[in-house]
Formats: C-alpha cells, structure tokens, sequence
C-alpha cells in the first residue's frame, strides 16, 4: 500500500487518507484502485469468466454429447457412474447439458442487452440533445411502453409473435430499449446545458462533434452501469421465457428449458431437477454484485 | 393538490390510449392468420370468410382498430377461441385471484422488508447491514420459477405438508382464506413471489431510513434526549411515504409479472390465463388480458402516485 494517492481516498478505503497526497490519478485509475479492494466485485466477476470460459469451451470440458439421449439411464441421481450430476428425463447427461446450456443462457443474456443499450442510448441521446418535439415524441412513446411490467411485455411479444431464440432476443431487446433510452435521455439533457457545450457550440463545432465529443463521454458511464445491471434481469426474463416454451426450443441445452421440462419429474429426481435453476441463479447473483460494484467504484449515481 | 390530481389523471389518459394501440397490435405481431387459427384445417372458403365478417377482419386496419377500441370500452373483448366464453369474464375471474396471492405476496415482502431495512439503516455498515444487503441481493437475483420448484420439492415432496398445485378442491370460484385447506394452496406461491419485492423493498427501506438519520434534525432529537427508539420512529416516518410508493410499485409488478409463478403452481390467475392462451394460440384472450393486465398496472401507478402526493406534503409536484 505504498502508492497512496488523492484518488483512492473516494472509496470505502479510509485507511490510507492520512499520508499526503503524492499525485493525483485520473478517473480510471481510481476507479480501477476501488476495485482492486472490492473482493466481493473481484470474486464474483471471476465466477462470471469461468462460466464465460465454460460455456465457450463446452465441447472441451463436457465429459459427453449433451444431445445423447439414453433410454436406460433416465432420470438417474447426482453421482451415478459417470454421470456426475446425474441425467435428465431422457437420459441425457446433466453437467454435459449444463455447461452447453450456458451459452444460450449468455446469449440470450447479452444479445437483448448490448443491442437495446445501443439503440435505447441513441434514441435517448437523440431525445435529449435535440429536445423539443422529437424529445416528446421519443419520450412519450417510451412512456407507454412503461404502462407494462417487464415481465408481461415480453411475454406479449414473444407470446404472440411465438416461440423461438429469434422471437425471444427481439422481445427482450423492445423490453430494454425504453429504461435506457430514458437514462441517456436524462444525461444527455443535462450535459447539453453545461457550459462547455455552449462554449463548442460558440467555437463553432459541428453538432455531431459535440455529441461525439462531450456530450457522449458524460452519457456512457450512467448507461453502460444501467445496462450492466440488465444483464442478470436479462437472464432471468429469457430463461423465463425459454420455461414458458418461448424462448429456445428442445433439444438445445438452456437452462430455463431445462428447469421446465425437468419440472415434471420433481418426485423421482427432485435435486437434479434443481440444478438448472441453481446455475441461472449462480449466474444471475454474479452479474447483479459485479455490477452493483463497478457501480460504486464507478461512482454514478442513477 | 386538487390540480395536481386532475394534471395526474389526465396524463394517464394518452398512456391508457398508447397501451390499447400496443395490445391491437399485437394481433398483428401473431404470424399467419388468426381466422385459420379457429378453424380446422380442412374448413371451408366460405367459413373463412364468414368468420373473418364476425370479428371484423376484413376491414381497413385504423377501422378495425376504433371498432375494437369502441367494443373494449364497453368491456366487449371478443370471446376466448378454445372456451367460446366472453374474455372479460376470464380475464376478470382470473385477475381476482392474481391479486389474492401477489397482495399476500407484498404484505409478507413488506413487513419482513420493512423490519430488516430499518434494522440495516441504523447499523450502516455492521455485519447485519451486510446480512441485510446480502439477502436483499439474492432476492432480486434468484429465479423465482426455480424458487417455487425448490420450495415444492421441500414442502410438498420431502415434507409432504403443503400441496404441489392448484386452488383446492372447490377450485377458483369461492375461495376463502379464512380456510385453511384453501389458503394452504396460496402459501408456497404467496412465498415464492414475495422473493423480488422482498429485495427491492428492503433495498429501498435501508436506502431512504439511512438517509433520513443522516438528517440534522436527528441530532436534534438526540440532544433533547430522546430515546433511540423514539429517534428512530421520527426516520422511520419521514420515509414511510417513498416505502410505501415503492410496495405500491411493486404490487403492479406483480400482478402484470405473475405468470411464471402461476404456471409452476397452476395457480388459476391471469398468469396462467395468459400461458394456456399462449400454449393453445388463443389470440383474443393474450390481448385481453395484457389490455387488463397493463390498464391495471397503469391505474395502480397513478393511484400510488396520488397516495403519495397526499401522504406526504413535501412532495410538490409541478
């Protein structure tokens, strides 16, 4: 703990103020000390990079073909021979089907996030910088789309466009797009009436170079930590999805289709018809204390 | 006051019109042909066409859109395909019984939630503040669906004391639980959904009671001797109004976001009105009870508003 600096003093971490203030870090660097003391955030974000890993090298690491079904070995316990999770109603073994189930459930996880971030964050930063009519006509129609809970509207698009990975992506993605559209809304309202932003407009920057310029850099922060959150909400709603029959289709490993038709034999294997849903939790946990961290070491208020 | 709540009201109306142009559209978000969808696959043109007259399909869309708009208002929501039985009436019955268990559901997240974040708010920074925080993460993170199943294979296959599914044997029409071999069936999924709103509400309650005790007026009750119970009744007060906006919030959630929790315990609300309708591709009843479902959810939004507006006089809205 000898590079103590001005920085550091932001964080939770008291126990260094007293020395004098040697140099004074830039935002990253600080925000990167904060984490390096946060072990709850460092913790669970290498739990995030083993599943990551998991999922990308499946078919390394699953001991057999997740889509082997056998009719002698349905439905056998935790440990049996070599199936060491055991195997589900048609014979297919668990952790194989686990570690492949992961990758949907990223998918599925990331995909709707990232796009809606980026196309919310435009609709927003459009509303906000341009304000006026297009601000009401963007934010008005986002406001409808607030009148439903998550969990509904997507189940109304994916519900009655039908089942399907594609269906699932676009409804979650619609679900999305109206809470970060009005986060960068909100931040980009209140950049644009910053005095730097006048002085550029005064020097006589393009719009587009004011946007790219300052107004962007103060916009990223609040919605990338938003999004960051929606990543374990993500997972929830489209392993959700895929349990109502919505989202990924059978056979393909996921673990909310697996959670579903697992459910039906609570009575001959309750514990391996848990797993599944131990693993959407494990990851949904992750995802919502690595982000809560980057939020304080981040410092954004929403 | 009185202003505030006509502006409130009035700002609800364009938002109630943008939900039924959703709910409309969605008919059309459904691939193929909803007429076909009715009919066996072997029927004929005329059918068809018949059919098509009778619910209007035949007509330029804007059209078809303030006829269904003008039938809505009157509570006509077209007749459910698989049961020929009048939506409202299904949607209704059902919503019922969504509210009993997600209003058991925010009761029991409420007063847990409220007991613990207060504890949490005063002790920042102690170990039961982390506790506090720990479960109120996990809350908001576990998947409630495998939740429901867990708590079924416990309670119900290993233990044997609570039953798996269902309503009773009485099924949905005289509920009462005053019983308890019908109010036994609303445990596990009152539990099961109480999980979310547990967190969000004790996240909330932790944030908004610390905030108050960092006030100075708390360290005025403290110099005048007050005791620290007495103090921490005075916090409690000032942030009751936001608590309870929240629980309010979280009630809408709930009614508009129960249907994964309905369809683990078969429990005969509109959740799972809404994935038998999915399952059969019963198209006028998914947008009836969304129509239902999200007008309950934009009604509950204003009525927490309004609540809140009056409770506490701080709040000036412009």
């Amino acid at each position: 703990m000898t590079d103590v600096t001005v920085g550091s003093n932001l964080g939770s971490n008291l126990l260094v103020d007293d020395a004098p203030a040697l140099k004074v870090r830039g935002y990253w660097a600080t925000v990167a000390n904060r984490l390096r003391y946060d072990y709850v955030t460092l913790f669970f974000a290498a739990v995030i990079v083993l599943i990551v890993l998991a999922a990308m090298c499946a078919p390394l690491l699953a001991p057999f073909d997740p889509l082997k079904t056998s009719m002698v070995y349905r439905l056998k316990p935790v440990g049996f021979r070599n199936f060491l999770l055991g195997t589900d109603e048609l014979g297919r073994d668990m952790l194989s089907r686990l570690i492949y189930g992961g990758r949907m459930s990223l998918l599925m996880g990331l995909v709707p996030v990232v796009t809606a971030t980026i196309l919310g964050g435009m609709l927003g930063v459009i509303a906000g910088f341009l304000g006026g009519r297009t601000n009401m006509l963007i934010m008005r129609t986002v406001d409808i789309f607030y009148a439903f809970p998550s969990v509904l509207l997507a189940v109304a698009i994916s519900g009655t466009m039908g089942g399907g990975m594609a269906n699932g992506l676009i409804a979650l993605t619609l679900v999305f797009i109206p809470p970060l559209c009005r986060i960068a809304e909100t931040a980009t309202t209140q950049v644009r009436n910053l005095d730097f932003v006048e002085a550029a407009r005064a020097s006589g920057a393009p719009t587009w170079s004011i946007v790219v310029h300052h107004v962007l850099g103060n916009v990223l922060a609040p919605v990338f930590i938003y999004a960051s959150s929606l990543i374990s909400v993500a997972i929830l709603l489209a392993a959700g999805l895929s349990f109502l029959g919505l989202g990924v289709e059978p056979p393909t490993p996921d673990w909310g289709l697996m959670l579903s038709t697992l459910r039906q034999a609570i009575y001959v294997q309750p514990y391996v018809c848990a797993l599944p849903g131990v693993a959407i939790f494990i990851t949904s946990l992750s995802f919502n204390l690595v982000s809560d961290g980057l939020r304080q070491a981040m410092d954004v208020r929403i | 006051m009185w202003a505030y709540t006509a502006r409130r009201i009035l700002y609800a109306v364009p938002i109630a019109i943008g939900v039924t142009v959703i709910c409309f559209g969605l008919v059309y978000l459904a691939p193929g042909d909803p007429v076909q969808m009715l009919l066996p696959p072997d029927a004929s043109q005329a059918d068809v066409e018949f059919l098509k007259k009778l619910y209007g399909f035949d007509q330029p869309i804007p059209i078809q859109y303030f006829k269904w708009l003008a039938r809505a208002v009157t509570g006509d929501l077209g007749t459910s395909l698989q049961t020929s039985r009048p939506v409202l009436g299904e949607v209704s019955r059902a919503l019922s019984n969504t509210v009993i268990i997600s209003l058991g559901a925010v009761i029991l997240a409420f007063s847990l939630a409220f007991v613990f974040g207060t504890t949490a708010a005063y002790f920042v920074g102690r170990p039961i503040d982390r506790v506090v925080t720990g479960i109120s993460v996990i809350g908001v993170s576990v998947p409630n669906y495998w939740l429901g199943i867990v708590l079924i294979i416990v309670f119900s296959v290993e233990l044997g004391v609570l039953p798996a599914t269902g309503m009773g044997s009485n099924g949905s029409d005289d509920f009462t639980l005053t019983s308890w071999n019908q109010l036994k069936y609303a445990i596990l999924p009152i539990i099961t959904l109480s999980m979310v709103p547990l967190g969000i509400i004790m996240r909330s309650t932790r944030a908004a009671v610390a905030e108050v005790l960092a006030h100075d007026f708390v360290q005025t009750l403290r110099a005048k001797g007050l005791s620290e119970l007495s103090v921490l009744r005075h916090a409690v007060r000032n942030a009751l109004p936001q608590i309870l906006a929240v629980m309010g919030l979280q009630f809408g959630y709930l009614v508009g976001g129960s249907i994964l929790i309905e369809t683990i315990f078969t429990w005969p609300g509109t959740g799972f009105l809404l994935s038998k309708a999915i399952l059969t591709r019963d198209i006028p009843v998914l947008q009836g009870a969304i129509l239902v479902l999200a007008l309950c959810f934009v009604a509950t939004n204003l009525v927490v508003d309004l609540l809140q507006t009056a409770v506490d006089p701080r709040i000036k809205r412009a």
